[in-house]
């Protein structure tokens, strides 16, 4: 069971998240970007970074990237692929997650922990957490301010797709927890099928005592059992 | 063929740079409402005239250049002079 962490020119979390994965005692490889296959992963994680140097728009480049066909042939084919800050931004420009995220309401890069309260336990990002739950994670974004068209976030809201809030400490979603302003307060998403999703803060940041927290790990934990879910499905 | 492609906002999506510069326009006088930022790509397109040039340019809007859920293009072809 293996999983493709994708490394494009300008990603820079790559070595954080096989890192996690392998502690969670996952088998993660890089796979470059220009590859047309993911060297027989049964999932795959678009990490954090910048990538194509962000031009045009984050994610833009990204997602014509040799690698993105397969990407969007193991989504198809229900395995999980997961997308983190950058890689969250790459799945909603390929159009395998709804909507979009663009500069932070205070046009302010935004470097620090924040909270997010898990809303649904239905797709790979949060499926070993519990409804309610609170996580502190590190966010490290500009344009990490979520938005979509008003008939897309109902069919979110509908279809129990919308998977992580800002929130405050206490798990309260409040316009102040809402750092970046994202449109309902959305810090990460899943497909209808739930075996694609994104989030803009880090988990694999959040996955050591020395790192300060180990609220990621549930989230990391979530993608690999997904992955051997599907592997025997 | 020149073309030139404007890129905006869609309507209703929140745009703090455009509204701080409305606000800073009508303390100087000026009878302005919303003021939108976006940008603008120059493009040097090979056409054999500008309905192909802008047909080539809308496709390259559609599948690149913008993106449709937060963003609207228009797209300018000079018949000639370079666009300014």
């Amino acid at each position: 069971m293996k999983v493709a962490v994708v490394v494009f020119p300008g990603t820079n979390c790559e070595q954080d998240v096989v890192h996690a994965l392998r502690a969670l005692g996952g088998t993660a490889e890089l796979v470059w970007h220009g590859d047309a296959d993911l060297a027989g992963a049964d999932g795959v994680v678009l990490p954090g970074g910048f990538a194509h140097g962000d031009y045009l728009r984050t994610g833009a480049i990204a997602r014509f990237s040799p690698v993105m066909t397969a990407v969007d042939r193991l989504a198809a084919a229900g395995r999980p692929v997961l997308g983190i800050c950058n890689g969250f931004q790459v799945l909603c420009e390929a159009g395998l997650l709804p909507g979009a995220l663009v500069a932070n309401r205070d046009l302010r890069f935004i470097c620090r922990p924040v909270h997010v309260r898990v809303e649904s336990t239905a797709s790979i990002l949060t499926a070993a957490a519990t409804v309610g739950d609170v996580l502190r994670l590190p966010l490290n974004s500009y344009e990490g301010n979520y938005t979509a068209s008003a008939a897309m976030l109902g069919e979110l809201a509908a279809t129990d797709r919308v998977v992580l809030r800002y929130c405050d400490p206490c798990g309260a979603v409040t316009e102040e927890a809402n750092v970046n302003g994202s449109l309902d307060a959305i810090a990460g998403v899943a497909n209808a099928a739930g075996n694609v999703a994104g989030l803009m803060p880090h988990p694999e940041r959040a996955s050591d005592e020395i790192l300060g927290s180990t609220d990621g790990v549930v989230v990391l934990e979530s993608f690999l059992i997904a992955l051997r879910l599907a592997a025997v499905r | 063929m020149r073309v030139v492609v404007s890129i905006t906002r869609k309507d209703g999506l929140s745009d703090p740079e455009g509204a701080t510069t409305a606000k800073a326009l009508r303390q100087l006088g000026y009878p302005v409402g919303e003021v939108h930022f976006g940008r603008t790509i120059t493009l040097e397109v090979d056409a054999a005239d500008a309905a192909a040039a802008r047909a080539a340019a809308t496709d390259m809007c559609t599948r690149l250049l913008a993106n449709p859920v937060i963003e609207d293009f228009t797209v300018f072809v000079s018949e000639g002079e370079a666009v300014r």
